[in-house]
């Protein structure tokens, strides 16, 4: 379970790009809640990257449909990069 | 379960697009009157959306070659390269190639999509990394996922941001970048200098596509890394015969001493059928003509800056700020008036590309326009003309 401070950071980063005004939840999922096509959902993950200092590599994306997976990767690789 | 349900939404959204008299993904060329001009739908029509950059679909070399090929070895060799598919031509193409690019390998593929698919899934292992562009094309996304390596994407063209990303990878692990010389939908090139020295100094191996820039791009027209004077970073070339050499088939070239290698290990070279002996003929007598083609390359040039003044002048939106490449794009606001657009144009006798997401970067609409050196200075100015027709027709405002 990812913490609310990783959650909270990611809010902000979709935030630009929730256009409809959906309500940010760990559950929201990008393509059927968001509505996000495949290609605004690399850059999501690029500006990800760059907030944590990470690499999210393109091969798990097909893996993170809501906002909690995306957190749980997150924090996973971060606590494997120290 | 209807399997194919899954498409609706492609289907709908299809549907939604205004076209009434054409469909840019059914045109049919009845006849090829020449490299640049065909008759579609029974018209007269300029051919201003093909990838013959360099006009060579007629060369008499080529034609030639290709005919006396068919008579002597026949229509097709029914065999993988690795079987009884490698004829003397295949040998003769490839050593052509290495000898294009100054370099001591080269392996020919039956596609440049499968040069790309075949190159990265090889090279790229499962523990290693690929570093792409994000707006690298669609057979080096494919060779990706193809392969077992992990995939590591930067902001298209963005060196900063290519680093940032490279400074986060282990540093003994093995690193594949790969990067394009001019991207095909605007028609931008890659600062390959600078790309290629950081990847080399964070230890990548270096792999660059020069589908649309190899016969232009360079003294010899071997592409942009030539023209930047970067040959020497780069580990790997990949390139296709579908554009400039004007046929198909796709190949890599290289100085590394286990190149050859990879002829055991790459799926996309081994389980298909190698290139018909026509095929192979054609494009080692087009690469030959490329290399004597000083004069038509200044042309080409001519021609793409001419269209880009042309363009700009008459007040529409480029993709570049000045000609980078024969692809000159323009951009579009919506897919309405890129779809109305399109179709007017091309009952006005102009074919051009209609790009659209996913093809496109960033959802952009874009008219694509390539020329080919063969067109001449009267038809640019006919291309010209006939997209201000159009957009008068169209309602899409100009900015001159």
């Amino acid at each position: 379970m990812a913490s609310t401070q990783t959650l909270e950071k990611i809010y902000d980063l979709i935030a630009p790009l929730n256009k409809r005004g959906i309500e940010l939840t760990p559950e929201t999922t990008f393509a059927a809640g968001l509505q996000l096509d495949s290609l605004t959902v690399m850059d999501l993950v690029a500006e990800i990257e760059d907030e944590f200092d990470i690499v999210l590599p393109l091969n798990l994306l097909p893996n993170l449909e809501t906002i909690e997976d995306v957190a749980n990767a997150v924090e996973k690789i971060v606590s494997e990069g120290n | 379960m209807d399997l194919l349900d899954k498409f609706d939404a492609t289907v709908a959204l299809r549907a939604s697009l205004p076209f009434e008299n054409a469909d840019p993904f059914k045109v049919v060329m009845q006849e090829i009157i020449s490299e640049t001009e065909a008759i579609i739908d029974g018209r007269h029509t300029i051919l201003a959306g093909t990838n013959n950059y360099m006009g060579m679909t007629f060369n008499e070399d080529a034609l030639a070659a290709a005919k006396k090929a068919i008579d002597d070895f026949g229509t097709g060799t029914t065999g993988s390269r690795v079987l009884n598919g490698t004829y003397n031509g295949h040998k003769a193409l490839e050593a052509t190639i290495a000898d294009f690019y100054g370099m001591e390998h080269c392996m020919v593929f039956s596609t440049g999509y499968q040069a790309n698919l075949g190159m990265i899934s090889a090279l790229g292992g499962k523990d290693d990394f690929v570093i792409i562009d994000a707006d690298s094309h669609a057979s080096i996304y494919d060779g990706c996922s193809m392969g077992n390596a992990t995939i590591v994407r930067f902001k298209h063209n963005d060196v900063e941001n290519m680093e940032r990303r490279l400074k986060r990878l282990p540093e003994g692990a093995g690193k594949l970048l790969v990067v394009e010389g001019i991207y095909s939908m605007l028609g931008d090139a890659a600062p390959l200098k600078e790309l290629l020295e950081v990847g080399k100094k964070y230890g990548c191996m270096t792999l660059v596509d020069e589908a649309h820039s190899m016969g232009f791009c360079g003294e010899n027209g071997r592409g942009v890394a030539e023209q930047l004077g970067v040959e020497h970073l780069v580990d790997f070339y990949v390139g296709t015969f579908s554009k400039s050499v004007g046929t198909i088939g796709g190949f890599a070239v290289s100085n590394h001493p286990k190149f050859d290698v990879l002829r055991f290990v790459t799926r996309p070279y081994i389980f298909t059928a190698s290139l018909p002996p026509s095929v192979v003929a054609s494009a080692t007598a087009s690469i030959e003509a490329i290399k004597r083609s000083g004069n038509r390359r200044a042309h080409l040039w001519e021609n793409a800056r001419q269209l880009h003044a042309g363009l700009k002048k008459a007040g529409f939106d480029l993709a570049t700020p000045e000609a980078q490449s024969p692809i000159i794009a323009v951009h579009l606001p919506d897919a309405m008036v890129g779809t109305r657009f399109w179709e007017t144009l091309l009952l006005e006798g102009v074919y051009a590309n209609m790009a659209a997401p996913p093809a496109t970067p960033a959802g952009m609409f874009l008219m694509r326009v390539s020329v080919c050196a063969q067109h001449t200075s009267e038809q640019i100015d006919e291309i010209i003309k006939r997209f201000t027709i159009t957009a008068n027709k169209v309602g899409l405002e100009l900015k001159p």
